[in-house]
């Protein structure tokens, strides 16, 4: 036990002179704050591999350590679509993978937002559309956000889920003052495809 | 392996290490299987071509590997009527490799178990995608298949099944497990969920610009896979790399090797209830892929590796600064390494848990890192002398307690030795320049490529077409041998141990796919 403790305090110190955290941190402080406006509590993710590489959870995995610390930010990656906020989806989407994600998609309750990752997310990239895969995320759900890269570094990944959360509109008026909102007398629907990387204004 | 006592002959087949090539008929084919296995040889890939735009009919290629080196053996169906014989009676791990054969290809075996294994529904089961008369198409909607899994009944056995959209961030696969309470009887694995045609894709790109896709099969062996590929393409081409081009290359493979198992031994950890280890090692492992950024220009090390040398060469300046992550680097492992065997929780979850004995791993060829901490002492940077492995003299990580904690080691061991080969390449750079031009690719050549990964040999077997184009390249990851003892390996265990043993395997679902 003293070892692990020594070790922590040792890190602690190391953390805080890495050679690039502030453009990272800046990101990351932003994220809190527009999370807080827009949504008033913690965003969850759940995220699907609709048939990535892997090259993409690498990076996805990443969000998770000391340097972007994603949790840190009131961001959490959740087991469940059902507990999820925004899908987080890599491609391309592989024909048998397509049943998989529409289901996922459908078991995400509204309001929800999908951000397609990588290069292969947004259009298929190198292994583009065949009789195995359908190309990106948005042939098979709608998509809010894209973040191209092969894969996108976790800095791009941040930014774009931060694009996803800043353009949405939100649940209810902002909730930070009073904890009791009413619900929305019907309920919302998403049934129109959002133009990637496009601001979206008004109510969904 | 020596064929000349069946009569078989053979001939010397492009490679980076010893390999030879042999047209063999159906009962060769058997006896030469049967006689590998015997003299301690083990299958590494079995796959189909359709060579009948050449007459040829039907080409079924079985690699075997030994001692001596690699040994192609080629039997060709006439029609798609004929037959092969059942390869998996002597290896059992061949049973998934010539179910895809028949999906991918249309090549019958004369197994009893004609379950499909990469078709899941996508296509009609009559068309098969890699023969070159195949026509996708637009109508062709994602299906639902009922896959046949093998049922077990008894009092209070029951099913869980699980994925192929998983609880963390994992790539696809499906599991079901039967089960007593908590105790795991059986578990069947259905994968081919990330088929993504990259066999198909491959044989639409030019033979020089194939390596972009061979790094993309399995994005965590993004090195080892461009590596491979462009030493089957330089086999071919009969083509020598400058001396630093292979310097850097392996300087690349190493530092994707550390990346990759500091990682797991992070999640090992936390699959351990350890999250400090988690932290700590995506620390380390963040380190890492910084300083590839700085250095090499990406994060993960896509691209580095082309046909004919390397894309970047690196300064001064970038060798020193990881010649000094390397010092930190141990200092912080060797810590950790101390923390993880003397903290008794962690300990009890990673000891006895998923075992593979060596009698197992041997009957069910277990290869790569798993293989090394089941007693398979093979590591092809040792045991066939490419450069620069020949000048390094890798030491070999050896365990034979076959469980998580064995594999526990066998990473820890690893990286270890790859920061200290990362120390010596870095020391002894040789000057050169860093990329030649590739001469003329010879049409319909066939060529190895051989790569230790992080994970196990990776292999790309290679086919030139005419005017510098792809004819056939099968990539095989060595998740392809590992995945079928995951199920051996998790019988008599709980289900809450899954995750650890799954973890403690890391292997590829894209690679396998493909």
């Amino acid at each position: 036990m003293w070892y692990v403790l020594k070790q922590i305090a040792k890190t602690g110190i190391k953390t805080e002179r890495l050679p690039e955290p502030a453009a990272e941190m800046v990101v990351a402080a932003r994220l809190h704050e527009d999370i807080l406006r827009t949504l008033g509590r913690a965003l969850t993710i759940r995220q699907v591999d609709a048939g990535s590489c892997n090259g993409c959870e690498l990076e996805i995995h990443a969000l998770g350590n000391p340097y972007y610390n994603i949790e840190g930010a009131g961001i959490k990656f959740v087991a469940s679509p059902r507990h999820a906020d925004m899908l987080l989806v890599t491609g391309p989407v592989s024909k048998h993978m397509a049943i998989a994600l529409r289901r996922t998609y459908d078991a995400t309750p509204d309001p929800k937002l999908v951000v397609a990752v990588g290069d292969c997310g947004c259009t298929g990239g190198i292994f583009g559309e065949s009789y195995a895969t359908l190309g990106g995320v948005g042939s098979v759900i709608p998509v809010d956000v894209a973040v191209p890269g092969c894969p996108p570094s976790p800095t791009a990944l941040l930014q774009g889920i931060l694009a996803a959360i800043s353009t949405a509109a939100p649940r209810s008026e902002p909730s930070l003052s009073s904890s009791a909102q009413p619900l929305p007398e019907t309920p919302i629907e998403r049934t129109h495809r959002i133009p990637l990387e496009t601001p979206r204004d008004g109510t969904i | 392996m020596n064929v000349s006592p069946l009569g078989i002959a053979a001939a010397t087949l492009p490679s980076p290490i010893p390999a030879q090539r042999c047209p063999v008929s159906s009962g060769q084919l058997l006896t030469a299987c049967r006689l590998a296995w015997e003299q301690g040889g083990q299958l590494v890939a079995l796959w189909a071509s359709d060579d009948r735009d050449r007459d040829r009919g039907f080409c079924l290629r079985v690699l075997l590997r030994d001692s001596d080196g690699l040994t192609l053996l080629e039997h060709t169906l006439p029609d798609e009527g004929a037959r092969y014989p059942d390869l998996s009676l002597i290896f059992p791990v061949a049973n998934r490799m010539q179910r895809a054969a028949f999906d991918l290809v249309g090549v019958q075996c004369d197994a009893e178990d004609q379950r499909p294994w990469t078709w899941q529904a996508a296509w009609p089961i009559d068309c098969f995608p890699l023969r070159r008369d195949f026509e996708p198409s637009p109508k062709w909607e994602a299906g639902e298949e009922d896959y046949a899994f093998v049922k077990v009944a008894g009092d209070g056995v029951h099913e869980i099944p699980v994925g192929p959209v998983h609880a963390g961030i994992i790539e696809p696969g499906h599991f079901r497990f039967q089960v007593v309470g908590e105790k795991v009887l059986r578990l069947e694995q259905r994968l081919g969920y990330v088929h993504k045609g990259i066999e198909k894709r491959f044989e639409t790109l030019n033979i020089e610009d194939g390596y972009r896709l061979a790094g993309r099969v399995s994005g965590d062996s993004t090195v080892a896979y461009a590596w491979a590929y462009a030493q089957a393409l330089e086999s071919i081409s009969s083509l020598d790399v400058p001396a630093r081009a292979s310097w850097l290359r392996a300087l690349c493979l190493e530092r994707e090797r550390i990346a990759n198992h500091l990682g797991d031994l992070g999640y090992l950890g936390n699959d351990g209830g350890f999250a400090f280890g988690l932290a700590q090692f995506s620390r380390l492992k963040e380190q890492v892929l910084r300083l590839n950024r700085d250095v090499f220009g990406h994060r993960l090390l896509m691209d580095m590796v082309i046909p004919g040398g390397v894309a970047h060469d690196i300064e001064a300046a970038a060798v020193a600064a990881m010649r000094r992550q390397c010092f930190e680097l141990r200092h912080e492992v060797r810590i950790l390494r101390d923390i993880y065997d003397e903290h008794a929780g962690l300990q009890d979850r990673f000891r006895s848990c998923g075992q593979v004995s060596p009698e197992l791993a041997t009957k069910l060829a277990l290869t790569g890192l798993a293989g090394r901490a089941s007693g398979i002492a093979h590591d092809l940077r040792c045991d066939f002398f490419c450069p620069p492995y020949d000048t390094l003299g890798v030491r070999k990580a050896a365990q034979s307690d076959g469980d998580v904690a064995a594999r526990v080691a066998v990473r820890f061991d690893e990286v270890l030795e790859s920061l200290r080969l990362i120390e010596t390449l870095a020391e002894a750079m040789p000057e050169s320049e860093i990329i030649v031009p590739l001469p003329e690719v010879p049409t319909y050549a066939v060529g190895l490529g051989y790569v230790e990964g992080w994970r196990g040999p990776v292999l790309i077997a290679l086919e030139s077409g005419p005017g510098a184009s792809i004819r056939r390249c099968h990539p095989h990851d060595p998740s392809w041998l590992n995945w079928p003892v995951l199920e051996h390996a998790v019988i008599g265990n709980i289900v809450p141990d899954f995750p650890l043993i799954n973890k403690s395997f890391n292997l590829s679902y894209s690679g396998h796919d493909l």
